[in-house]
């Protein structure tokens, strides 16, 4: 057997990064969802643990873990569990095939900052995506509870109706870059000209972009789709029967899918670690310094959509559930396919050309 | 044993006990968890193949939304109240025999096909031929697309439209009420 034990611990230390980075970040978007809805209603928001209240999450997960853990008699045990471990699974999975920087030089290694780089890098994360419905369905149909269950059919109908609408405005994207690998739709971009920010996709597409943003949204469960947690309907939604680090997780995996849809949002339609106005090919020589200048550009760009999430949710009210399967399957999927069938056309006309 | 091989029994191990246990389990949930599981270890199947392109279309198509609904429908029927009436219609029975008979069919078929795959070696023994994995590149998507265009363009089309009539139905059969 010939294994490359350097390239295996390699990417274990990278998986081990990625997941540490994705639950910390987690961790403090609760903190600052406080802290913008605190904003937004003109309060001050979490003030006492620590300066600016920024161990709060660290008082958050403290409590969940002390809170005593009940599972409801008429349960189905295995199911109960493996409900919130499936929700959090398929929340850190995404992240394998997200390129979170450059290439860096670690003690003469050439390190990609991607866990895997493979050629259908966009619908492995369809995949996953399509699979993290099963967490709530499994975990509300597992409560043995009509509100639970009524809000997981709710969750999987969302979730199935909005991924149609994602994947063709997605598909109008694809016949641009012609390729499903996410470092290849990045480095594409990076080569526009302005240092790269005319490269962005979001300048070519930007109906694809508004559409796979609402989409988004609605993956999330987010304001204004977050139906299957209506309280002044479910009471709690499809996580009501569960406690402590249970619910701890459902909440939890929410957040990181936040954090991971606005880094594919960054990737696919803002360049994702590209640096606008900066060109970076003319700067290879700053070595690792590249790669973290692509690394502060990401993060800043993360930072602004998970902004836009909770901007969005502290603003807007939630829909009426036949309100958002009209604007999921009368709206949003017409205008998607219209994009994609423009795009093609003009895709065709330029190759002609 | 190589890495390869170790995956593959593997898969194929829980591919089995997974179809198995879909059959074996009382509550119907837990058979569309154990085919959830089934399609798993086929997709990984396919990742041996390097056809990586088949395995996360098959996760996305099957395990991804037909489970789902298949799912859906489980959970919002009234389970373990009364079993199921078992139907004496003669049709009935006459369908299942006949679509029994075909999957019999098509699996001889698929075994005698197989005996193509063994080749005698040196000491002119028959031996199977060595599975080979990880190598050729028919199931990446590039190459996929353009034999699905070109040599097998006529199928993909009337599949297409096959799909779009049943589509056509279910709207219709929705409309109904």
């Amino acid at each position: 057997m010939n294994i490359d034990w350097i390239l295996v611990l390699e990417k274990f230390l990278l998986i081990a990064t990625v997941v540490t980075i994705s639950l910390v970040i987690a961790m403090y978007e609760t903190w600052s969802e406080r802290k913008i809805a605190a904003l937004l209603q003109d309060r001050r928001g979490p003030t006492r643990a620590g300066p600016f209240g920024l161990f709060q999450p660290l008082a958050d997960g403290l409590k969940l873990f002390m809170k005593e853990e009940i599972i409801p008699n008429s349960a189905n045990r295995f199911l109960f569990i493996l409900g919130p471990c499936l929700a959090m699974m398929a929340a850190m999975m995404t992240s394998a095939v997200i390129p979170f920087g450059g290439t860096i030089e670690v003690a003469g290694r050439q390190v990609d900052l991607q866990v895997a780089d493979v050629n259908i890098g966009v619908l492995y994360v369809f995949a996953v995506v399509s699979l993290g419905v099963y967490g709530i369905m499994i975990g509300g149909w597992a409560s043995n509870n009509k509100f639970s269950l009524m809000a997981a059919l709710r969750a999987a109908s969302q979730a199935i109706s909005y991924e149609l609408a994602m994947g063709l405005s997605l598909i109008a994207l694809l016949f641009m870059s012609g390729s499903l690998s996410m470092r290849d739709i990045v480095t594409q971009q990076m080569a526009g000209d302005w240092g790269g920010f005319l490269g962005w996709n979001v300048l070519y597409q930007p109906l694809g972009f508004l559409i796979f943003l609402i989409a988004a949204f609605a993956e999330c469960n987010r304001t204004p789709f977050d139906l299957p947690e209506a309280e002044n309907e479910l009471n709690f939604g499809y996580h009501q029967e569960y406690s402590s680090m249970k619910l701890g997780f459902y909440l939890f995996a929410e957040y990181i899918n936040m954090f991971i849809s606005s880094v594919i949002m960054a990737t696919l339609f803002f360049g994702g670690y590209d640096m606008p106005f900066f060109n970076e090919s003319a700067h290879a020589h700053w070595g690792n310094w590249l790669a973290l200048v692509g690394i502060i550009a990401l993060t800043l760009k993360v930072g602004f959509f998970i902004f836009l999430f909770m901007w969005v949710r502290w603003t807007i009210p939630r829909f009426r559930y036949d309100q958002l399967m009209n604007l999921g399957w009368k709206k949003l999927v017409p205008l998607a396919l219209a994009n994609m069938v423009i795009t093609g056309a003009v895709v065709l006309w330029l190759n002609d050309k | 044993m190589s890495i390869t091989e170790i995956v593959f029994w593997f898969l194929s191990g829980l591919a089995l006990v997974s179809a198995i246990m879909v059959l074996l389990s009382k509550n119907p949930v837990h058979s569309v968890l154990w085919l959830i599981a089934v399609f798993f270890a086929i997709s990984g199947h396919y990742i041996l193949l390097n056809a990586q392109f088949l395995a996360i279309v098959n996760l996305i198509v099957y395990a991804g939304a037909i489970m789902v609904l298949f799912l859906f429908v489980i959970m919002l029927m009234n389970q373990g109240s009364e079993p199921e009436p078992r139907s004496k219609s003669m049709w009935i029975k006459m369908a299942g025999a006949i679509s029994g008979g075909s999957l019999l069919l098509v699996m001889v078929a698929v075994i005698r096909q197989s005996a193509n795959l063994v080749v005698r070696n040196e000491a002119n023994d028959i031996v199977p031929k060595e599975a080979v994995a990880r190598v050729g590149d028919i199931g990446l998507i590039e190459k996929l697309g353009n034999v699905l265009f070109t040599e097998y363009v006529v199928p993909f089309e009337i599949s297409s439209v096959l799909f779009l009539s049943a589509m056509v139905g279910a709207v219709v059969i929705g409309k109904k009420e």
